[in-house]
C-alpha cells in the first residue's frame, strides 16, 4: 500500500495493537501529528514530555502492554530520558518514537537536533535512527517485539523528519528476524533437578520473589509454589502484589525499609529460593553478609544477573513461564508433605514477624502516615491501583498498603525517580479505566511533574491524588536527622505552596486533611467521589521511615520503630 | 591479579553497533586493553575484537554474559580459552639519523619487523605479533627517540577449520 512515513507509523501501532500514544507535538514532528490527527488516532497530550513517559510506563505497568511515546527532536527527547531510565531499570516495555532533524541536517548542530542513540544507549534495551523509511515498518515491528519480549524494557525509535514526509510501498513484516535475539528463554529442565533436591534438603526455605513475576504474569504459578511448600515468603518492592498483602506466610517486603520479619527470615533461611529478582542493593543490606546461612537458588531470565550481586548456588536459567509451572507440577507431583515438614520454621517466621510488625505511634491529632495509608487501603477494593512516588510516603505506601494483585502497586524502584506517580497514575488509570487508582505522593515529588494535573483535568483521568504534606523532602531530612546532625540542608519546603488552591487552579477539586479525625470522616467520602481530585494531608515533619536498614549494614542491624 | 583475555564478538553491521558495545564497556565499568573492529567474510556481520582485563572468572562471565544481552550482539567467543592465534600490529616511527640506522635494522631484523618508511630524520618500523612480542620491541625501541606509536590491539582467531561462528 503507497503510503507516507508518517501514516506507516500509525498504520505500524494499529498492528501492533496500540490503542493510545502519550506525547508532545513540535517541529519536525507535525507530520506525524497531522496524521494522527487525520487518523483520530487517541493521543494524550500531557503538561512535559517526562509526563509522557511516565505515563506510557504507568500504563504499561498497569496493562502488561508496551507504552508508545511520541515527542519532537531536541529538547522533546531530551526530556523523555528520566523517564526512559526509570522504565530501563525496571523493566518496563515501552516504545518511544522521536522526531529527528532531517536527513541532511543531522550532525549539523541544526535547530532542536540531539543524538537521541548516543544518549539512550545506556537507557534502552536497544534503539535505532531510521534514515530511509523503507526502514520504518521493520524497525517498529522489531522495536515492539524487542520491548515485550524476554526481559522487557524501553526501545527508542529516532526517525528523521524527511522520512516522515515520504511516501513508499508500505507492507508490515509478519516475523521479526533478529540474529543476536530470539526472545526465547526456554531453559535447561535439568536445572530444576537440582533446586527439587536442595528443597528436599532444606530445613527453613524462604521464597524471595521480585519483579520478574510481575512481567512475566506468573504470580498464580508462583502462590501455587508457596502454598504448596508452606514456606514463608517476602519480596521486593517490584514484587508486591504478586502474592496477597495477608496470605498465608507472606512476610511484606524486605529490604532497607522492609519488615523486620522478612529481614530475620532472610537472614536465618538455609534455603532462599530467589525468583524473578536481582539482589539490588536495597534489598540486600551489606551484600557480604546477605542470607549467610542459605543456598541461594536463583530462578532468572537474564544470564547477567545470576552473579551479578550475589553469588547462587543453583540456577534455574530461563523464562518464569517456562520455569515456574515446571517447578510447580515436580512439586505437586512429590509426595512429601511439605507444609508438615516446614511448619516449625514457618511458626518461628510468624513469631519473630509479630515481634516487629510495621507500626506507628498516634500522637494527639496528627494525621500519621501509616494510619493514612491503611485508611485507604481499607477503603480500596482488591481492583485498585496504587501508584506512588519516591521518598518517605513510597516506603510507608509499600509498608501499609495492601497490595492484593500483581501491576496493582506501581512504583519507581530502580531509578527512584521523583515526579514519576502522577504521570505514572494517569497512564495506569488509562490503560485500566475500570480500576481506581489512587496515587501516594510527597510535597516534593508533586511538585516535579505538577504540570499533569491539568492534564488530569482536561480528561477528567479519575486519580486521587493523596498528597504527604510535611513542608520537608522527608527522605533526605530523615537521612539529614539521622546521619547529618539534623542539618535540613536545603531540603526543607519554606515556601507558601497551597495545593488546594493549586488543584483548583488546574481545574481540579482540591481538599486538605489536618486531623486525624477527617481521615474517619472526611476521607472516605471524598474517595468515593466520581472524578480526579487532590487531597492534601498534613502529617508530622520529624516521622521516620522504620525499620531502616542502614547503609553498610546487614539486614538484621535493622534500626527498629522503638529505639527512635 | 588481573588477567587478559581476548573476545571475538560478532555484531551485525548497522550504525550504531560499536556505540552499543562501547557504551556497555563503559557504563558497566569494565576494564578494555584494546577494542578493533573490522568486516568480515560475510558482508552483515563485523567482528569487534575485545582484549578485557578482568579480577575473576565472574567478572568475565559478566562482561560476556552483559555484551550478550546487547539486540545487535550476534556471538561472542572467549578465543583465549580456545586453541588460537593472536596477532597484532603495531608502527614505530624512530627518530634516525644515519648513525643510528645501522643498529635499528639490526634489531628490525632480529624482531622479523619490517622497515616500511625511511626519511633522513626517521624510520618507520612495522611488526606483526603477538602483544608479547611488540610490548618487546616497543622496549628495546625505547633508548631511540620514539615520534609515535599506533597499534591496532589484539585480533585473533581460532586454529583448525571451526569459526568463531559455529563455536
Amino acid at each position: 500500500m503507497r503510503m507516507n512515513g508518517a501514516q506507516a507509523v500509525l498504520e505500524s501501532l494499529k498492528k501492533e495493537g496500540v490503542d493510545i500514544v502519550f506525547g508532545y507535538p513540535g517541529g519536525v514532528v507535525l507530520k506525524l501529528y497531522d496524521e494522527l490527527y487525520k487518523m483520530k488516532f487517541p493521543h494524550i497530550l500531557t503538561g512535559h514530555e517526562q509526563g509522557a513517559v511516565h505515563a506510557a510506563d504507568g500504563y504499561a505497568r498497569a496493562t502488561g502492554k508496551v507504552g508508545v511515546v511520541f515527542a519532537t527532536s531536541g529538547p522533546g527527547a531530551a526530556n523523555l530520558i528520566t523517564g526512559i531510565a526509570t522504565a530501563n531499570m525496571d523493566s518496563v516495555p515501552l516504545v518511544c518514537i522521536t522526531g529527528q532533524v532531517a536527513n541532511p541536517a543531522i550532525g549539523k548542530d541544526s535547530f532542536q537536533e540531539v543524538d537521541v542513540c548516543g544518549i539512550t544507549t545506556p537507557i534502552t534495551k536497544h534503539n535505532y535512527l531510521v534514515k530511509d523509511v523503507r526502514d520504518l515498518p521493520r524497525v517498529i515491528k522489531e522495536a515492539f517485539f524487542i520491548a515485550r519480549t524476554g526481559r522487557p524494557g524501553p526501545v527508542s525509535i529516532d526517525v528523521a523528519a524527511d522520512v516522515f514526509n515520504t511516501e513508499f510501498d508500505y507492507a508490515y513484516p509478519e516475523t521479526v528476524k533478529l540474529r543476536g535475539y530470539t526472545g526465547d528463554y526456554t531453559g535447561d529442565p535439568a536445572e530444576i533437578d537440582g533446586v527439587m533436591e536442595a528443597i528436599g534438603r532444606a530445613k527453613k526455605p524462604l521464597v524471595f520473589f521480585g519483579g520478574g513475576v510481575t512481567s512475566s504474569n506468573t504470580s498464580e504459578e508462583l502462590r501455587a509454589i508457596v502454598e504448596r511448600l508452606g514456606v514463608p515468603s517476602t519480596s521486593t518492592i517490584m514484587g508486591l502484589g504478586c502474592v496477597a498483602s495477608g496470605m498465608k506466610g507472606f512476610l511484606g517486603f524486605a529490604g532497607m525499609h522492609g519488615s523486620y520479619g522478612a529481614n530475620m527470615a532472610i537472614q536465618e533461611c538455609d534455603l532462599l529460593l530467589c525468583i524473578g529478582m536481582r539482589f539490588s542493593d536495597r534489598v540486600t543490606g551489606r551484600v557480604a553478609d546477605f542470607a549467610p546461612k542459605a543456598m541461594i537458588v536463583h530462578f532468572e531470565l537474564d544470564p547477567a544477573e545470576v552473579n551479578k550481586n550475589v553469588s547462587a548456588d543453583y540456577r534455574v536459567l530461563g523464562d518464569l513461564r517456562w520455569s515456574l509451572p515446571i517447578l510447580r507440577e515436580r512439586l505437586e507431583a512429590s509426595g512429601a508433605d511439605y507444609p508438615a515438614k516446614y511448619a516449625d520454621w514457618l511458626k518461628h517466621v510468624m513469631e519473630v514477624a509479630a515481634e516487629h510488625p510495621f507500626s506507628y505511634q498516634q500522637e494527639g491529632d496528627a494525621i500519621k502516615p501509616g494510619a493514612l495509608i491503611r485508611k485507604i487501603s481499607g477503603l480500596m477494593d482488591e481492583n485498585t491501583i496504587a501508584v506512588t512516588d519516591v521518598g518517605q510516603h513510597q516506603m510507608w505506601a509499600a509498608q501499609f498498603y495492601a497490595a492484593k494483585k500483581p501491576r496493582q502497586f506501581l512504583t519507581s524502584g530502580g531509578l527512584g525517580t521523583m515526579g514519576y506517580g502522577l504521570p505514572a497514575a494517569m497512564g495506569a488509570k488509562i490503560g485500566c479505566p475500570d480500576k481506581k487508582v489512587v496515587l501516594f505522593t510527597g510535597d516534593g515529588s508533586i511538585m516535579m511533574n505538577c504540570q499533569e494535573f491539568a492534564t488530569i483535568a482536561d480528561h477528567d483521568i479519575d486519580v486521587k491524588v493523596v498528597i504527604f504534606e510535611n513542608h520537608l523532602l522527608g527522605m533526605v531530612g530523615q537521612w539529614q536527622r539521622l546521619f547529618y546532625n539534623h542539618h535540613y540542608s536545603a531540603s526543607e519546603l519554606k515556601g507558601k505552596r497551597d495545593f488546594v488552591k493549586l488543584a483548583e487552579a488546574m481545574g481540579l477539586r482540591g481538599y486538605r486533611l489536618e486531623k486525624a479525625e477527617e481521615i474517619e470522616t472526611r476521607l472516605p467520602e471524598i474517595l468515593a467521589e466520581p472524578g480526579p481530585a487532590v487531597i492534601d494531608c498534613i502529617v508530622p515533619q520529624e516521622e521516620n521511615v522504620l525499620p531502616m536498614v542502614p547503609g553498610g549494614k546487614r539486614l538484621d542491624q535493622m534500626v527498629l520503630g522503638e529505639d527512635a | 591479579m588481573m588477567e587478559k583475555y581476548l573476545l571475538a564478538v560478532l555484531v551485525d553491521n548497522k550504525p550504531g553497533v560499536l556505540t552499543h558495545v562501547s557504551g556497555l564497556i563503559s557504563r558497566r565499568a569494565f576494564n578494555i586493553e584494546s577494542i578493533s573492529a573490522g568486516y568480515t567474510e560475510e558482508p552483515s556481520v563485523t567482528r569487534i575484537n575485545i582484549v578485557v582485563s578482568v579480577e575473576s572468572e565472574n567478572e568475565l562471565d559478566q562482561v560476556v554474559n552483559q555484551l550478550s544481552k546487547l539486540i545487535d550482539v550476534i556471538k561472542i567467543v572467549n578465543l583465549s580459552k580456545a586453541p588460537s592465534i593472536e596477532r597484532e600490529l603495531v608502527m614505530i616511527k624512530v627518530r634516525a639519523t644515519k648513525k643510528d640506522r645501522a643498529d635499528l635494522v639490526n634489531i628490525v631484523d632480529i624482531f622479523r619487523a619490517n622497515i616500511v618508511d625511511i626519511t633522513q630524520e626517521n624510520v618507520v618500523i612495522e611488526l606483526t605479533g603477538h602483544q608479547a612480542k611488540i610490548d618487546a620491541i616497543c622496549e628495546v625501541l625505547s633508548e631511540y627517540e620514539i615520534v609515535e606509536i599506533a597499534r591496532t590491539g589484539a585480533i585473533a582467531l581460532s586454529r583448525g577449520p571451526v569459526p568463531v561462528k559455529r563455536m
